[in-house]
């Protein structure tokens, strides 16, 4: 326990940079990084999977059937991520009617309220890249789909979609890097994620750049395995429009 | 004597105020090869684009093997197809050769051509690929059926898109400007392979600029001038013989 008794002795360090209050709180750091992690994947995972339908509807030639997807996409395309969790987590405890309802436990919640927002944020973006990848498939490729007799619920799913999932994959590797980002947020509003563990950190030992660097650090990381990912997938399934390898 | 392979009567079509088609007909029996010609606007693609319903006729019947393609007018004023299942089988049966190729871009060249035999026809994957490979083997593209169309020439293209057509074992060929979006020195081996499918007996539509083509390989042709049929018959009358003073330009004005 000497690490431990050393860490709380720490005051205002006379060093102008001293990790040491960073090192004795790294667990809190990998805790704050695991609940960023969870955050972000599975906003990610359900956001992407609300997004095919948004941007299915939102791509129809009716006005009646693309006006609320579109109104959703504008909506949180068009609001900062910061005030969509504010409206969530502060906002709706306001109204008895939602304080009185089943859906309670979930909204007193921060981490059911960021990721909500998360999940809606990143949903809203893309599907609008999923909707314009959508309209860009070349007419003739869904005119041959046609003449060999493939109704059009196959065409989506067989021409359509896997050709828009190509096209939308490099603006979509930028939307997973910028909620990974986002989800900095998150630790505005109680919640201990990396940035959360950042905040506290500095609140109990005042090391305001060694603790925000830190978590720097991290996501920096994160952000070089996201691209490299990216690149990976970018390589395998974007193979069509590459000169072709001799 | 078996039912035509396909029957045409008095099509109309208008794209609004324009009239592209002013009633026009065709019967084409099995083993036929039709040349449908005619100067650029003379509404031959769009002919031919109403026999799979890719364009909505205005009004008119459509006989495939003898099943009439049933339309209803809304009353809306539009013309839809009475049951779109008729429709997605008919266009099964009735193959289709692109201008433009339009293969799958995102698929290999395998993967276009077991596509819809998989997904339409139902057949077992395995099958469906040897199946692919006898229709490549047919057009010459067997050591290419790994290449995505990105990587493949025109004429390679075009090839690949009629094994596409051919693995669905077509009733019918519908071939629409197969030639005109290639370099003069790949043409030669699209028309090759067309030729070689019109010997083995396939019945084919075929919308084209090549004259030797319509002259030599088929047994009709049929010249369209704004949106009517100037003249049709045997290519030996049609063009030995053209009493039709339009098309007498036409040929001068193909021959250069």
């Amino acid at each position: 326990m000497r690490f431990k008794d050393k860490c709380d002795a720490w005051g205002l360090p006379n060093d102008p940079i001293d990790f040491s209050a960073i090192v004795c709180n790294l667990p809190l750091y990998l805790e704050g990084l695991w609940v960023t992690v969870q955050l972000v994947v599975m906003a990610l995972a359900i956001g992407l999977i609300l997004a095919v339908p948004v941007a299915l509807l939102a791509s129809s030639r009716s006005i009646w059937i693309k006006a609320l997807p579109k109104a959703f996409i504008y909506f949180f395309r068009g609001t900062p991520l910061l005030v969509q969790m504010f409206l969530i987590y502060y906002g709706f405890g306001q109204f008895e009617a939602i304080r009185e309802s089943f859906l309670w436990p979930i909204f007193r919640e921060a981490y059911w309220c960021a990721l909500i927002a998360f999940t809606l944020n990143t949903a809203g973006y893309t599907a609008e890249m999923l909707r314009g990848a959508i309209e860009q498939t070349p007419f003739g490729e869904i005119e041959a789909a046609k003449a060999c007799g493939m109704s059009g619920a196959l065409i989506y799913r067989q021409i359509i979609l896997p050709s828009a999932f190509r096209r939308a994959l490099p603006a979509y590797g930028n939307e997973v890097i910028f909620m990974l980002h986002g989800s900095a947020v998150a630790g505005v509003i109680t919640i201990i994620d990396l940035f959360g563990a950042a905040r506290i950190v500095n609140s109990r030992y005042f090391v305001p750049f060694e603790s925000y660097i830190t978590a720097g650090l991290f996501y920096l990381i994160m952000t070089f395995a996201l691209i490299w990912l990216f690149k990976r997938l970018e390589h395998r399934w974007h193979a069509y429009l590459r000169p072709r390898e001799t | 004597m078996a039912e035509a392979a396909i029957v045409v009567e008095d099509l109309y079509k208008s794209f609004g105020q324009l009239e592209v088609l002013k009633g026009i007909s065709l019967k084409a029996d099995e083993h036929d090869v039709v040349s449908i010609l005619g100067s650029s606007g003379s509404g031959k693609s769009t002919f031919l684009r109403c026999i799979n319903l890719l364009e909505t006729p205005t009004s008119g019947k459509v006989y495939v093997r003898g099943e009439l393609i049933e339309m209803v007018t809304r009353k809306s004023g539009e013309i839809v197809p009475v049951r779109q299942k008729q429709v997605d089988r008919i266009r099964s049966r009735v193959a289709m050769v692109f201008q433009q190729f339009n293969l799958w871009s995102h698929m290999t060249v395998l993967q276009n051509i077991m596509e819809a035999p998989v997904h339409v026809l139902n057949i077992p994957k395995a099958e469906a690929r040897d199946r692919a490979e006898a229709v490549l083997q047919r057009v010459g593209m067997v050591d290419r059926k790994n290449y995505y169309p990105a990587h493949l020439s025109g004429g390679q293209q075009q090839r690949a898109a009629i094994a596409r057509a051919l693995a669905m074992e077509p009733d019918v060929m519908l071939f629409d400007e197969p030639t005109s979006a290639l370099d003069p020195e790949l043409v030669g081996e699209v028309l090759r392979v067309m030729r070689s499918l019109a010997e083995e007996g396939r019945t084919m539509l075929v919308v084209t600029h090549e004259m030797g083509f319509a002259r030599e390989v088929s047994n009709k042709v049929m010249f369209l001038h704004e949106g009517l049929v100037e003249c049709q018959g045997i290519p030996e009358d049609v063009f030995e013989n053209p009493d039709s003073e339009r098309f007498k330009q036409f040929l001068a004005g193909t021959l250069k």
